[in-house]
């Protein structure tokens, strides 16, 4: 880019400096604009999670029962009940399992989704749409309607109706464990309920990989199809999985509302970690010592399993790797 | 650009909106839900109540509170199936319930969450039944008013019986055969409710035993109910039970739809039953379980309580005596038009026209003859711990005896920190 002078044409004069005066409000302090934006939800964070994180610790050191501001000491007596006097481990166990099943199984329909609605060529809005609406619905909304009328052990649930037709007999979806129908039931709502937000995670992801990536690796012989997915689409998608098997952890080990309405709390058998703290110390104990320790040991759970998928999958690093 | 853009807002006018919407705000609060027309005077009460299925009984609760004039009493009429967490967590607030429903707990006792009514029924004590007064009543005070009785037993449709020449059973061992004859295509034999800890009381009682004992030990551990617990997972298997209903047992709805023949239930229910079957409606007690176990029935029902923490526990209690204790129209009103329930004030029960004839005055009865009420140490925690007996071995073929020594130290621990 080539400069140019303007010889012999009279400069306008500098302006001149306006005297330095003091400016108020909203444009003339940084820094108490900052705090006027982010002050009211630090404030918001402190009072509604830090407080909380802090009293439950405090609680966990307690005999808490039907109080939240107790003053007998026990040290780790709660920690002792509640990882051997009841059902917490077991919840913990069980959802190790069902982690281990839901997160791989949400990411794999998700990013097929995302690649469906990516490369169509029509109706592409309403596909989006249709895929995505779900993750509007409440997880009570849907857990009732699973239970009340799709997988209604009934003869008028819709699969007891429709399995009726081929002639198989109705089945006991929830109050019989064995065979344990009640994880489709619980399975085919969380997929349908979740794979539309991960999918748009993903459709962002796609839409962001250049396309010069895949016209070189055409002209370098590369086929369309699972071979440049797997050595173009999956990398460039790095980061984006990555953070979805994140989410994902961490909402299979908070899952609460859907176990909550459909297995309820007189089960031994799929009782989420969450709601095993929530009849401890909400329900019918009433016992927020007992509960805060288990919420504490539910947290560090959830840490250790998300830095340890850090360590292998490279959280933060997807710019790298690019 | 937009018409509302050009409109001249500045920060004093944004202010100015602001503070006009928190005081809009501040005086749509004010509009508790207090069950009158306008205003009222004296101090502000607050009720908590889980919503009853019987249509009516919120209003009636609403209509109560607007005829007391001392007070401004507003009622939370809790949705759901959360009530006793809704109400547990409001009891640790500053905005806990001044009055609220619940089951007879010495938990509730021990926290000093509810105030001695002692003072209040001690007047009236002889009027109501003996039973609720004990269940009620902890080291010679007593701690709740009882509101209503809630006798529960079969329900079953006497014309399935006489098509399948089945007779009331009065063992575990003829329900079973009377399932299985009753069952049909489209028609199960029994509903037990969707988990079966609707019966997981009257199967210790019906077994001979008892939930804990006299000393505050553990009772239900005997070789009866354990007996019963093989014989209830060889009824659960046996394709001849209603399971995955639509509603639970607390609903007349399965019965009424023809889904089942027989089916657990409280008597609150029968109105609704009569309603849609007519005569051809019957009752029975839980069948004795084994040749020491006796037929029972569950007395359930529900009882006020006054926050004893709250801030207006005079008038709590003014409020709870002037409508369990004086007025008995209201009771009577709350206990036989909507639902069927037992009044637990014998005055009131032997004027009440509605349960002296036909069905309602059998369920009286068995109630008088079969009936076992709550007991106040029994709580909250061990009946969690008993209900996980029934899911492991009934619902999930565990061993029973290893399912009740599990109970026995999850409640072992609990009376250890009731009493000591």
């Amino acid at each position: 880019m080539s400069t140019t002078t303007t010889r012999g044409v009279a400069q306008p004069a500098p302006a001149k400096a306006s005297p330095a005066r003091p400016r108020r409000g909203l444009r003339g302090n940084p820094t108490f604009n900052f705090w006027l934006f982010t002050g009211p939800f630090l404030i918001g964070l402190v009072i509604f999670v830090f407080v909380p994180i802090g009293w439950s610790i405090w609680l966990s050191f307690f005999d808490a029962r039907y109080t939240v501001t107790p003053s007998h000491f026990i040290g780790f007596d709660n920690y002792k009940q509640i990882l051997t006097n009841s059902n917490f481990p077991d919840s913990l166990l069980t959802f190790s399992v069902f982690a281990a099943f839901i997160v791989p199984t949400t990411w794999a329909l998700s990013l097929g989704l995302a690649l469906l609605v990516h490369r169509l060529r029509f109706m592409r809005a309403f596909f989006r749409s249709v895929f995505f609406l779900p993750t509007a619905v409440s997880y009570v909304a849907a857990a009732l309607i699973w239970k009340m009328s799709i997988f209604s052990g009934v003869r008028f649930g819709l699969m007891n109706t429709v399995l009726g037709w081929f002639g198989v007999e109705n089945i006991a979806y929830l109050a019989n464990p064995s065979p344990p129908w009640y994880w489709v039931v619980i399975v085919s709502l969380r997929l349908w309920i979740q794979s539309g937000f991960y999918m748009i995670l993903f459709l962002a992801a796609l839409q962001n990989i250049p396309g010069e990536l895949y016209e070189a690796a055409a002209i370098d012989g590369a086929k369309p199809g699972w071979q440049t997915f797997r050595y173009i689409t999956l990398p460039q998608l790095r980061a984006t999985s990555t953070a979805v098997i994140l989410l994902l952890l961490i909402a299979a080990y908070q899952a609460f509302d859907e176990f909550f309405n459909i297995i309820g709390q007189n089960a031994t058998w799929a009782q989420t970690p969450l709601m095993e703290l929530y009849k401890t110390a909400l329900g019918t104990s009433q016992d927020y010592g007992a509960g805060s320790a288990g919420a504490v040991i539910l947290s560090l759970l959830i840490c250790l399993v998300t830095l340890i998928q850090g360590k292998f999958m490279g959280f933060g690093r997807g710019e790298e790797a690019k | 650009m937009s018409a509302l853009s050009n409109s001249n807002w500045n920060r004093r006018n944004v202010l100015q909106a602001a503070m006009g919407l928190a005081a809009a705000g501040g005086l749509a609060a004010c509009g508790g839900n207090t069950g009158r027309s306008s205003g009222g005077s004296g101090d502000a009460l607050t009720q908590y109540f889980h919503a009853y299925g019987e249509a009516g009984t919120e209003q009636a609760i609403k209509k109560y509170a607007a005829a007391y004039k001392k007070a401004d009493v507003s009622t939370n009429w809790i949705t759901g199936n959360n009530f006793e967490s809704a109400l547990f967590a409001a009891l640790l607030t500053k905005k806990a319930p001044d009055v609220f429903e619940f089951h007879p707990q010495l938990q509730l006792v021990k926290s000093g969450q509810v105030a001695d009514l002692t003072d209040l029924i001690d007047p009236v004590k002889d009027d109501f039944n003996p039973n609720d007064i004990k269940s009620h009543t902890v080291d010679g005070k007593i701690y709740g008013i009882r509101m209503i009785d809630d006798p529960q037993f079969f329900y079953y449709r006497k014309s399935m019986f006489e098509k399948a020449k089945v007779e009331v059973p009065t063992t575990l061992d003829e329900l079973i055969e009377a399932a299985a004859k009753l069952t049909t295509g489209k028609v199960k034999g029994v509903f037990l409710g969707n988990d079966f800890t609707a019966i997981q009381n009257v199967i210790i009682w019906s077994a001979g035993a008892d939930t804990i004992n006299a000393n505050n030990e553990i009772a239900y551990h005997t070789d009866g109910v354990a007996e019963g617990l093989k014989q209830l997972r060889q009824l659960f298997t046996s394709g001849n039970v209603l399971l995955d209903a639509p509603t639970d047992f607390w609903d007349p709805s399965s019965l009424n739809q023809g889904l089942c023949a027989m089916q657990w239930g409280g008597m609150w229910s029968m109105p609704a039953m009569q309603q849609a079957l007519g005569d051809d409606l019957g009752i029975f007690p839980f069948p004795k379980i084994g040749s020491a176990g006796k037929q029972s029935v569950y007395n359930g029902g529900w009882s006020i309580f006054v926050n004893a923490k709250g801030k207006n526990v005079e008038a709590a209690k003014e409020y709870v005596k002037w409508l369990w204790i004086d007025q008995k129209q209201y009771q009577e009103d709350w206990a036989t038009s909507y639902g069927f329930h037992i009044p637990p004030r014998t005055s009131i029960a032997n004027s009440a026209t509605k349960l002296k004839t036909g069905l309602p005055a059998e369920g009286v009865k068995l109630f008088t003859d079969y009936g076992h009420f709550d007991n106040i140490a029994y709580d909250q925690t061990m009946q969690t711990a008993f209900a996980e007996v029934i899911a492991s071995s009934v619902r999930k073929n565990g061993n029973p005896e290893a399912a009740l020594d599990t109970c026995d130290k999850k409640v072992n621990v609990e009376l250890k920190k009731l009493f000591g």
